[in-house]
Protein backbone atom coordinates (compact mmCIF):
# COMPACT_ATOMS: atom_id res chain seq x y z
CA UNK A 1 0.00 0.00 0.00
CA UNK A 2 2.90 2.27 0.59
CA UNK A 3 3.64 2.29 -3.13
CA UNK A 4 0.16 3.42 -4.02
CA UNK A 5 0.15 6.41 -1.78
CA UNK A 6 3.69 7.78 -1.75
CA UNK A 7 4.12 8.32 -5.47
CA UNK A 8 2.53 11.50 -6.89
CA UNK A 9 0.96 9.51 -9.76
CA UNK A 10 -0.34 5.97 -10.20
CA UNK A 11 2.00 3.63 -12.01
CA UNK A 12 -0.39 2.88 -14.96
CA UNK A 13 -0.76 6.59 -15.62
CA UNK A 14 2.98 7.22 -15.72
CA UNK A 15 3.48 4.17 -17.92
CA UNK A 16 0.75 5.20 -20.36
CA UNK A 17 2.00 8.73 -20.81
CA UNK A 18 5.56 7.40 -21.21
CA UNK A 19 4.20 5.29 -24.06
CA UNK A 20 2.62 8.40 -25.61
CA UNK A 21 5.88 10.36 -25.45
CA UNK A 22 7.84 7.53 -27.07
CA UNK A 23 5.18 7.25 -29.75
CA UNK A 24 5.22 10.97 -30.53
CA UNK A 25 9.01 11.22 -30.65
CA UNK A 26 9.19 8.67 -33.42
CA UNK A 27 6.15 9.94 -35.28
CA UNK A 28 7.76 13.36 -35.57
CA UNK A 29 11.14 11.84 -36.43
CA UNK A 30 9.70 9.68 -39.21
CA UNK A 31 7.87 12.67 -40.69
CA UNK A 32 10.99 14.83 -40.41
CA UNK A 33 12.50 13.38 -43.57
CA UNK A 34 9.30 14.00 -45.47
CA UNK A 35 8.99 17.56 -44.21
CA UNK A 36 12.54 18.37 -45.27
CA UNK A 37 12.64 16.52 -48.62
CA UNK A 38 11.18 19.39 -50.67
CA UNK A 39 14.09 21.61 -49.62
CA UNK A 40 16.96 19.26 -48.91
CA UNK A 41 16.10 16.15 -50.90
CA UNK A 42 15.85 12.53 -49.97
CA UNK A 43 19.50 11.69 -49.64
CA UNK A 44 20.93 9.65 -46.80
CA UNK A 45 22.44 12.79 -45.28
CA UNK A 46 18.97 14.20 -44.58
CA UNK A 47 18.20 11.17 -42.45
CA UNK A 48 21.62 11.59 -40.87
CA UNK A 49 20.76 15.18 -39.89
CA UNK A 50 17.44 14.21 -38.40
CA UNK A 51 18.71 11.28 -36.37
CA UNK A 52 21.69 13.27 -35.11
CA UNK A 53 19.50 16.13 -33.92
CA UNK A 54 17.02 13.78 -32.27
CA UNK A 55 19.80 11.91 -30.47
CA UNK A 56 21.45 15.10 -29.26
CA UNK A 57 18.17 16.65 -28.18
CA UNK A 58 17.17 13.52 -26.29
CA UNK A 59 20.58 13.40 -24.62
CA UNK A 60 20.20 16.98 -23.40
CA UNK A 61 16.61 16.25 -22.37
CA UNK A 62 17.70 13.26 -20.27
CA UNK A 63 20.23 15.43 -18.49
CA UNK A 64 17.82 18.28 -17.82
CA UNK A 65 14.94 15.99 -16.87
CA UNK A 66 17.18 14.14 -14.43
CA UNK A 67 18.32 17.41 -12.92
CA UNK A 68 14.76 18.69 -12.52
CA UNK A 69 13.63 15.42 -10.92
CA UNK A 70 15.85 16.11 -7.92
CA UNK A 71 13.68 18.98 -6.70
CA UNK A 72 10.25 18.08 -5.57
CA UNK A 73 9.08 15.80 -8.40
CA UNK A 74 5.39 16.41 -9.02
CA UNK A 75 2.57 16.00 -11.48
CA UNK A 76 2.39 19.67 -12.44
CA UNK A 77 5.96 19.85 -13.69
CA UNK A 78 5.53 16.47 -15.37
CA UNK A 79 2.42 17.66 -17.22
CA UNK A 80 4.17 20.86 -18.24
CA UNK A 81 6.75 18.81 -20.21
CA UNK A 82 3.93 17.43 -22.35
CA UNK A 83 2.24 20.79 -22.81
CA UNK A 84 5.44 22.54 -23.79
CA UNK A 85 6.50 19.71 -26.11
CA UNK A 86 3.12 20.09 -27.83
CA UNK A 87 3.53 23.87 -28.08
CA UNK A 88 7.10 23.65 -29.39
CA UNK A 89 5.92 21.17 -32.04
CA UNK A 90 3.55 23.74 -33.50
CA UNK A 91 6.21 25.57 -35.56
CA UNK A 92 6.82 22.31 -37.45
CA UNK A 93 3.20 22.43 -38.55
CA UNK A 94 2.69 26.16 -38.94
CA UNK A 95 6.04 27.56 -40.01
CA UNK A 96 7.99 24.72 -41.68
CA UNK A 97 8.30 26.58 -44.98
CA UNK A 98 9.07 29.87 -43.27
CA UNK A 99 11.88 28.13 -41.40
CA UNK A 100 13.30 26.10 -44.26
CA UNK A 101 13.18 28.64 -47.06
CA UNK A 102 15.79 31.07 -45.67
CA UNK A 103 18.01 28.13 -44.66
CA UNK A 104 17.77 26.74 -48.18
CA UNK A 105 18.70 30.17 -49.53
CA UNK A 106 21.60 30.69 -47.17
CA UNK A 107 23.16 27.24 -47.09
CA UNK A 108 24.12 25.73 -50.44
CA UNK A 109 25.16 22.33 -49.11
CA UNK A 110 22.00 20.28 -48.45
CA UNK A 111 23.76 18.35 -45.66
CA UNK A 112 24.31 21.40 -43.51
CA UNK A 113 21.03 22.93 -44.62
CA UNK A 114 19.11 19.91 -43.40
CA UNK A 115 21.16 19.80 -40.19
CA UNK A 116 20.38 23.44 -39.45
CA UNK A 117 16.70 23.04 -40.31
CA UNK A 118 16.49 19.95 -38.07
CA UNK A 119 18.04 21.86 -35.18
CA UNK A 120 15.60 24.74 -35.55
CA UNK A 121 12.49 22.60 -35.96
CA UNK A 122 13.10 19.51 -33.88
CA UNK A 123 15.55 20.21 -31.07
CA UNK A 124 13.16 22.03 -28.69
CA UNK A 125 10.24 19.57 -28.74
CA UNK A 126 12.57 16.57 -28.69
CA UNK A 127 14.56 17.91 -25.74
CA UNK A 128 11.30 18.41 -23.84
CA UNK A 129 10.16 14.90 -24.70
CA UNK A 130 13.55 13.57 -23.59
CA UNK A 131 13.09 15.20 -20.16
CA UNK A 132 10.10 12.97 -19.58
CA UNK A 133 12.06 9.71 -19.26
CA UNK A 134 14.23 10.40 -16.19
CA UNK A 135 11.50 12.46 -14.57
CA UNK A 136 8.96 9.66 -14.90
CA UNK A 137 11.45 7.25 -13.36
CA UNK A 138 11.77 9.54 -10.37
CA UNK A 139 7.99 9.76 -10.05
CA UNK A 140 7.70 6.02 -9.66
CA UNK A 141 10.81 5.18 -7.66
CA UNK A 142 10.12 4.78 -3.99
CA UNK A 143 13.09 2.83 -2.86
CA UNK A 144 16.58 2.21 -3.95
CA UNK A 145 16.08 -1.48 -4.68
CA UNK A 146 13.16 -0.74 -6.99
CA UNK A 147 14.85 2.04 -8.96
CA UNK A 148 16.34 -0.25 -11.59
CA UNK A 149 13.06 -2.09 -12.00
CA UNK A 150 11.10 1.15 -12.47
CA UNK A 151 13.64 2.52 -14.93
CA UNK A 152 13.45 -0.78 -16.83
CA UNK A 153 9.65 -0.67 -16.91
CA UNK A 154 9.56 2.89 -18.20
CA UNK A 155 12.25 2.36 -20.83
CA UNK A 156 10.32 -0.71 -21.90
CA UNK A 157 7.02 1.11 -22.24
CA UNK A 158 8.38 4.23 -23.92
CA UNK A 159 10.49 2.22 -26.34
CA UNK A 160 7.50 0.06 -27.25
CA UNK A 161 5.69 3.38 -27.83
CA UNK A 162 8.54 4.48 -30.10
CA UNK A 163 8.33 1.25 -32.08
CA UNK A 164 4.58 1.65 -32.46
CA UNK A 165 4.98 5.30 -33.52
CA UNK A 166 7.57 4.36 -36.11
CA UNK A 167 5.56 1.53 -37.60
CA UNK A 168 2.21 3.28 -37.47
CA UNK A 169 3.56 6.41 -39.13
CA UNK A 170 5.59 4.79 -41.87
CA UNK A 171 3.18 1.98 -42.72
CA UNK A 172 -0.22 3.53 -42.29
CA UNK A 173 -0.56 7.17 -41.23
CA UNK A 174 1.25 8.54 -44.30
CA UNK A 175 -1.05 6.47 -46.45
CA UNK A 176 -4.19 7.77 -44.78
CA UNK A 177 -3.42 11.35 -43.76
CA UNK A 178 -1.50 14.42 -44.75
CA UNK A 179 1.72 15.07 -42.84
CA UNK A 180 0.32 18.04 -40.93
CA UNK A 181 -2.75 16.13 -39.87
CA UNK A 182 -0.53 13.42 -38.37
CA UNK A 183 1.45 16.10 -36.55
CA UNK A 184 -1.76 17.61 -35.19
CA UNK A 185 -2.59 14.13 -33.98
CA UNK A 186 0.72 13.94 -32.10
CA UNK A 187 0.15 17.39 -30.57
CA UNK A 188 -3.32 16.35 -29.46
CA UNK A 189 -1.99 13.11 -27.96
CA UNK A 190 0.59 15.08 -25.94
CA UNK A 191 -2.08 17.47 -24.65
CA UNK A 192 -4.37 14.60 -23.70
CA UNK A 193 -1.46 12.97 -21.86
CA UNK A 194 -0.95 16.24 -19.96
CA UNK A 195 -4.64 16.37 -19.08
CA UNK A 196 -4.55 12.80 -17.79
CA UNK A 197 -1.50 13.58 -15.64
CA UNK A 198 -3.19 16.62 -14.14
CA UNK A 199 -6.39 14.74 -13.51
CA UNK A 200 -4.65 11.79 -11.91
CA UNK A 201 -2.49 14.10 -9.83
CA UNK A 202 -5.52 16.04 -8.70
CA UNK A 203 -7.35 12.87 -7.75
CA UNK A 204 -4.38 11.67 -5.75
CA UNK A 205 -4.19 15.02 -4.02
CA UNK A 206 -0.60 15.53 -5.07
CA UNK A 207 -1.32 18.53 -7.20
CA UNK A 208 -0.33 21.28 -4.86
CA UNK A 209 2.71 22.89 -3.43
CA UNK A 210 2.48 20.54 -0.50
CA UNK A 211 3.71 17.67 -2.65
CA UNK A 212 7.03 17.93 -0.91
CA UNK A 213 5.40 16.33 2.10
CA UNK A 214 5.31 13.07 0.14
CA UNK A 215 9.06 12.90 0.39
CA UNK A 216 10.83 10.98 3.13
CA UNK B 1 6.52 -28.52 -52.83
CA UNK B 2 9.49 -30.01 -54.65
CA UNK B 3 7.89 -30.23 -58.14
CA UNK B 4 6.53 -26.74 -57.80
CA UNK B 5 9.94 -25.44 -56.85
CA UNK B 6 11.48 -27.21 -59.81
CA UNK B 7 8.86 -25.74 -62.08
CA UNK B 8 9.35 -22.23 -60.81
CA UNK B 9 13.11 -22.55 -61.15
CA UNK B 10 12.59 -23.73 -64.69
CA UNK B 11 10.31 -20.80 -65.47
CA UNK B 12 12.76 -18.45 -63.85
CA UNK B 13 15.53 -19.80 -66.06
CA UNK B 14 13.33 -19.25 -69.10
CA UNK B 15 12.41 -15.74 -68.10
CA UNK B 16 15.85 -14.55 -67.12
CA UNK B 17 18.07 -13.39 -69.95
CA UNK B 18 21.03 -15.66 -70.48
CA UNK B 19 23.16 -14.79 -67.48
CA UNK B 20 26.21 -12.82 -68.39
CA UNK B 21 29.45 -12.42 -66.56
CA UNK B 22 29.50 -9.99 -63.67
CA UNK B 23 32.35 -7.59 -64.33
CA UNK B 24 31.70 -5.13 -61.53
CA UNK B 25 29.73 -5.08 -58.34
CA UNK B 26 29.47 -2.49 -55.61
CA UNK B 27 27.17 -1.42 -52.86
CA UNK B 28 26.55 2.29 -52.85
CA UNK B 29 24.68 4.32 -50.28
CA UNK B 30 21.51 3.96 -52.31
CA UNK B 31 21.60 0.58 -54.03
CA UNK B 32 23.55 -2.42 -55.13
CA UNK B 33 25.14 -1.79 -58.49
CA UNK B 34 26.05 -4.64 -60.83
CA UNK B 35 27.60 -4.45 -64.27
CA UNK B 36 27.10 -7.54 -66.38
CA UNK B 37 28.68 -8.43 -69.68
CA UNK B 38 27.05 -10.83 -72.10
CA UNK B 39 28.80 -10.99 -75.46
CA UNK B 40 28.98 -7.44 -76.76
CA UNK B 41 26.12 -6.35 -74.52
CA UNK B 42 26.95 -4.68 -71.23
CA UNK B 43 24.24 -3.91 -68.71
CA UNK B 44 23.88 -1.87 -65.57
CA UNK B 45 21.63 -3.53 -63.01
CA UNK B 46 20.41 -2.06 -59.74
CA UNK B 47 19.55 -4.36 -56.85
CA UNK B 48 20.03 -7.58 -58.75
CA UNK B 49 19.03 -9.68 -55.73
CA UNK B 50 15.56 -8.28 -55.77
CA UNK B 51 15.18 -9.17 -59.41
CA UNK B 52 15.28 -5.66 -60.82
CA UNK B 53 15.53 -5.43 -64.53
CA UNK B 54 18.43 -3.92 -66.36
CA UNK B 55 18.77 -0.21 -65.88
CA UNK B 56 20.76 0.50 -69.01
CA UNK B 57 22.43 -1.68 -71.58
CA UNK B 58 24.85 -0.78 -74.30
CA UNK B 59 26.11 -2.73 -77.25
CA UNK B 60 29.88 -2.33 -77.23
CA UNK B 61 30.03 -2.86 -81.00
CA UNK B 62 27.46 -0.13 -81.67
CA UNK B 63 27.57 2.08 -78.60
CA UNK B 64 25.30 4.72 -80.14
CA UNK B 65 22.44 2.32 -80.60
CA UNK B 66 19.91 2.57 -77.77
CA UNK B 67 19.09 -0.92 -76.61
CA UNK B 68 15.97 -0.26 -74.58
CA UNK B 69 12.58 0.90 -75.66
CA UNK B 70 12.18 3.28 -72.79
CA UNK B 71 15.46 5.06 -73.49
CA UNK B 72 14.40 5.42 -77.11
CA UNK B 73 10.97 6.66 -76.04
CA UNK B 74 12.63 9.37 -73.96
CA UNK B 75 13.41 11.17 -77.20
CA UNK B 76 9.76 11.46 -78.25
CA UNK B 77 9.82 14.92 -76.68
CA UNK B 78 11.75 16.02 -79.76
CA UNK B 79 8.45 15.85 -81.63
CA UNK B 80 7.38 18.90 -79.62
CA UNK B 81 10.74 20.59 -79.18
CA UNK B 82 12.95 19.49 -82.06
CA UNK B 83 16.00 21.63 -81.32
CA UNK B 84 16.59 22.02 -77.59
CA UNK B 85 19.45 24.32 -76.66
CA UNK B 86 19.41 23.48 -72.98
CA UNK B 87 18.65 20.06 -71.56
CA UNK B 88 18.20 18.75 -68.05
CA UNK B 89 18.32 15.02 -67.35
CA UNK B 90 17.42 13.89 -63.83
CA UNK B 91 18.80 10.41 -63.23
CA UNK B 92 21.98 9.27 -64.97
CA UNK B 93 21.82 5.47 -65.07
CA UNK B 94 24.41 4.27 -67.56
CA UNK B 95 24.35 7.69 -69.18
CA UNK B 96 22.93 6.70 -72.57
CA UNK B 97 20.23 9.38 -72.56
CA UNK B 98 22.56 12.35 -71.93
CA UNK B 99 25.21 10.85 -74.25
CA UNK B 100 22.66 10.62 -77.05
CA UNK B 101 21.56 14.20 -76.41
CA UNK B 102 25.20 15.29 -76.51
CA UNK B 103 25.68 13.47 -79.78
CA UNK B 104 22.50 14.88 -81.31
CA UNK B 105 22.98 18.44 -80.11
CA UNK B 106 26.68 19.11 -79.59
CA UNK B 107 26.03 22.80 -78.92
CA UNK B 108 23.27 22.28 -76.37
CA UNK B 109 24.05 22.84 -72.70
CA UNK B 110 23.28 19.64 -70.82
CA UNK B 111 22.91 19.32 -67.06
CA UNK B 112 22.64 15.86 -65.56
CA UNK B 113 21.56 15.39 -61.95
CA UNK B 114 22.33 12.11 -60.21
CA UNK B 115 22.02 11.53 -56.49
CA UNK B 116 24.41 8.59 -56.30
CA UNK B 117 28.11 9.35 -56.90
CA UNK B 118 28.75 5.62 -57.39
CA UNK B 119 26.45 5.58 -60.40
CA UNK B 120 28.42 8.43 -61.93
CA UNK B 121 31.73 6.60 -61.61
CA UNK B 122 30.27 3.33 -62.92
CA UNK B 123 28.82 5.15 -65.94
CA UNK B 124 32.23 6.68 -66.63
CA UNK B 125 34.18 3.49 -66.15
CA UNK B 126 31.93 0.93 -67.81
CA UNK B 127 29.52 2.78 -70.10
CA UNK B 128 31.81 5.20 -71.88
CA UNK B 129 30.01 8.12 -70.31
CA UNK B 130 32.02 11.30 -70.62
CA UNK B 131 31.34 14.83 -69.56
CA UNK B 132 32.10 17.43 -72.18
CA UNK B 133 32.54 21.18 -72.21
CA UNK B 134 28.76 21.41 -72.63
CA UNK B 135 27.68 18.54 -70.44
CA UNK B 136 28.03 18.57 -66.69
CA UNK B 137 27.00 16.02 -64.07
CA UNK B 138 25.80 17.34 -60.72
CA UNK B 139 25.78 14.91 -57.82
CA UNK B 140 22.67 16.16 -56.09
CA UNK B 141 19.06 15.42 -55.34
CA UNK B 142 16.93 16.42 -58.34
CA UNK B 143 14.45 18.30 -56.16
CA UNK B 144 17.20 20.39 -54.59
CA UNK B 145 18.86 21.02 -57.96
CA UNK B 146 15.60 22.13 -59.55
CA UNK B 147 14.62 24.33 -56.61
CA UNK B 148 17.96 26.09 -56.95
CA UNK B 149 17.48 26.43 -60.70
CA UNK B 150 14.16 28.16 -59.97
CA UNK B 151 15.93 30.60 -57.66
CA UNK B 152 18.69 31.31 -60.14
CA UNK B 153 16.24 31.69 -62.99
CA UNK B 154 17.84 28.92 -65.07
CA UNK B 155 15.54 27.42 -67.67
CA UNK B 156 15.62 24.44 -69.98
CA UNK B 157 14.14 23.50 -73.34
CA UNK B 158 14.04 19.78 -72.63
CA UNK B 159 13.58 18.30 -69.18
CA UNK B 160 13.87 14.56 -68.81
CA UNK B 161 12.83 13.01 -65.49
CA UNK B 162 14.26 9.52 -65.22
CA UNK B 163 14.89 9.20 -61.51
CA UNK B 164 12.84 6.11 -60.74
CA UNK B 165 14.82 2.92 -60.43
CA UNK B 166 11.80 0.78 -59.70
CA UNK B 167 13.16 -0.07 -56.30
CA UNK B 168 12.77 2.81 -53.88
CA UNK B 169 10.66 5.63 -55.23
CA UNK B 170 11.79 9.17 -54.38
CA UNK B 171 8.41 10.36 -53.17
CA UNK B 172 9.33 14.04 -53.19
CA UNK B 173 9.70 13.83 -56.99
CA UNK B 174 6.09 12.79 -57.49
CA UNK B 175 4.32 15.73 -55.92
CA UNK B 176 2.31 18.63 -57.28
CA UNK B 177 4.73 21.09 -55.70
CA UNK B 178 7.68 19.43 -57.42
CA UNK B 179 5.97 19.52 -60.81
CA UNK B 180 5.17 23.20 -60.26
CA UNK B 181 8.85 23.83 -59.69
CA UNK B 182 9.69 21.88 -62.86
CA UNK B 183 7.20 24.04 -64.71
CA UNK B 184 9.00 27.15 -63.56
CA UNK B 185 12.29 26.05 -65.09
CA UNK B 186 10.80 24.98 -68.42
CA UNK B 187 11.12 27.44 -71.29
CA UNK B 188 7.84 28.46 -73.01
CA UNK B 189 8.62 26.24 -76.00
CA UNK B 190 10.19 23.53 -73.89
CA UNK B 191 9.03 19.99 -73.23
CA UNK B 192 8.87 17.80 -70.15
CA UNK B 193 9.40 14.07 -70.57
CA UNK B 194 8.95 11.83 -67.55
CA UNK B 195 9.63 8.13 -67.41
CA UNK B 196 7.08 6.91 -64.89
CA UNK B 197 4.96 4.06 -63.65
CA UNK B 198 2.66 2.10 -65.89
CA UNK B 199 1.16 -0.19 -63.31
CA UNK B 200 -0.20 -0.13 -59.78
CA UNK B 201 -2.29 2.45 -57.99
CA UNK B 202 0.57 4.85 -58.45
CA UNK B 203 -0.35 5.12 -62.14
CA UNK B 204 -3.67 6.70 -61.21
CA UNK B 205 -2.28 9.00 -58.53
CA UNK B 206 0.54 10.13 -60.76
CA UNK B 207 -1.72 10.75 -63.74
CA UNK B 208 -4.10 12.81 -61.62
CA UNK B 209 -1.18 14.85 -60.28
CA UNK B 210 0.28 15.54 -63.73
CA UNK B 211 -3.16 16.48 -64.97
CA UNK B 212 -3.59 18.94 -62.12
CA UNK B 213 -0.34 20.74 -62.89
CA UNK B 214 -0.17 20.47 -66.70
CA UNK B 215 -3.87 20.14 -67.63
CA UNK B 216 -3.12 17.62 -70.33
CA UNK B 217 -0.27 15.41 -71.39
CA UNK B 218 0.59 12.73 -73.88
CA UNK B 219 0.50 9.30 -72.37
CA UNK B 220 3.06 7.38 -74.36
CA UNK B 221 3.12 3.61 -74.07
CA UNK B 222 4.44 0.84 -76.26
CA UNK B 223 3.12 -2.71 -76.07
CA UNK B 224 6.70 -3.97 -75.89
CA UNK B 225 7.72 -1.80 -72.96
CA UNK B 226 6.63 -1.79 -69.35
CA UNK B 227 7.20 1.93 -69.13
CA UNK B 228 4.82 4.81 -69.52
CA UNK B 229 6.31 8.07 -70.68
CA UNK B 230 4.55 11.32 -69.92
CA UNK B 231 5.20 14.10 -72.42
CA UNK B 232 3.85 17.57 -71.87
CA UNK B 233 4.53 21.27 -72.03
CA UNK B 234 3.26 24.51 -70.60
CA UNK B 235 0.22 25.41 -72.68
CA UNK B 236 -1.82 23.47 -75.20
CA UNK B 237 -0.42 20.35 -76.81
CA UNK B 238 0.10 20.39 -80.58
CA UNK B 239 -2.36 18.48 -82.79
CA UNK B 240 -1.27 15.00 -83.77
CA UNK B 241 -0.68 16.07 -87.41
CA UNK B 242 2.08 18.31 -86.22
CA UNK B 243 3.72 15.41 -84.39
CA UNK B 244 3.61 13.28 -87.53
CA UNK B 245 5.22 16.07 -89.53
CA UNK B 246 7.95 16.47 -86.94
CA UNK B 247 8.53 12.72 -86.88
CA UNK B 248 9.00 12.69 -90.65
CA UNK B 249 11.50 15.50 -90.49
CA UNK B 250 13.50 13.97 -87.65
CA UNK B 251 13.25 10.26 -88.42
CA UNK B 252 16.43 10.02 -90.42
CA UNK B 253 18.64 11.59 -87.79
CA UNK B 254 17.27 9.08 -85.26
CA UNK B 255 18.16 5.94 -87.19
CA UNK B 256 21.67 5.80 -85.86
CA UNK B 257 20.29 5.41 -82.33
CA UNK B 258 17.55 2.94 -83.34
CA UNK B 259 14.83 5.38 -82.32
CA UNK B 260 11.72 4.54 -84.41
CA UNK B 261 10.31 8.04 -84.19
CA UNK B 262 7.80 7.49 -87.01
CA UNK B 263 5.95 4.91 -84.91
CA UNK B 264 5.60 7.22 -81.95
CA UNK B 265 2.86 9.77 -82.78
CA UNK B 266 0.25 7.01 -83.12
CA UNK B 267 1.13 5.78 -79.63
CA UNK B 268 0.86 9.14 -77.92
CA UNK B 269 -2.57 9.60 -76.49
CA UNK B 270 -4.35 12.22 -74.42
CA UNK B 271 -7.17 9.84 -73.52
CA UNK B 272 -7.89 9.56 -69.80
CA UNK B 273 -7.41 5.91 -68.85
CA UNK B 274 -6.91 6.35 -65.13
CA UNK B 275 -9.12 6.67 -62.11
CA UNK B 276 -9.68 10.40 -61.83
CA UNK B 277 -11.02 10.16 -58.29
CA UNK B 278 -7.56 9.37 -56.90
CA UNK B 279 -5.89 11.85 -54.61
CA UNK B 280 -3.36 14.30 -56.00
CA UNK B 281 0.13 13.61 -54.63
CA UNK B 282 1.46 16.58 -52.68
CA UNK B 283 4.34 17.32 -50.33
CA UNK B 284 1.81 16.63 -47.58
CA UNK B 285 0.58 13.37 -49.07
CA UNK B 286 2.95 11.27 -51.12
CA UNK B 287 3.10 7.64 -50.00
CA UNK B 288 4.48 6.50 -53.37
CA UNK B 289 6.23 3.48 -51.97
CA UNK B 290 3.05 2.26 -50.31
CA UNK B 291 0.97 2.73 -53.45
CA UNK B 292 2.93 0.55 -55.79
CA UNK B 293 1.26 -2.80 -55.15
Amino acid sequence: MKGASSSPLPRPVVASVAFVSGFCIMTVEMLGARIMAPYFGGSVSVWGSIITVFMLALAVGYLLGGRLSMRNPNALVFASFYVSAALFSLPIILFADTIMRPIFLAVEDARYGSLLASIVMFSAPTTLLGMISPYSVRLLVESQEHSGQMAGLLFFVSTIGSAAGTLGTSFYFVLWFEVNRILWGAVTALLIAAAIILLAGYMRGSLSLRVSSHET
Amino acid sequence: MRPRLALSLFLLALAAPAAGEVIHQERSLYRDITVEQNGPRRCLIFNVHRGDRNQTCIDLNEPERLVFNYTRMSFAGLLLTPEPESILVAGLGGGSIPMTFGDLFPDALIDVVEIDPAVVSVAREFFMFEETANMEVHVNDARVFIKRAVLEGRKYDYIMLDAFTGDYIPEHLLTREFLEEVKQILNPDGVLVANTFSTSRLYDHESVTYQRVWNEFYNFKLPTSGNRIIITRDGALPPRGELVGAAQRLAESMEKYSIPLLEYPARMSTRVDWDMSRRVLTDQYSPGNLLRD
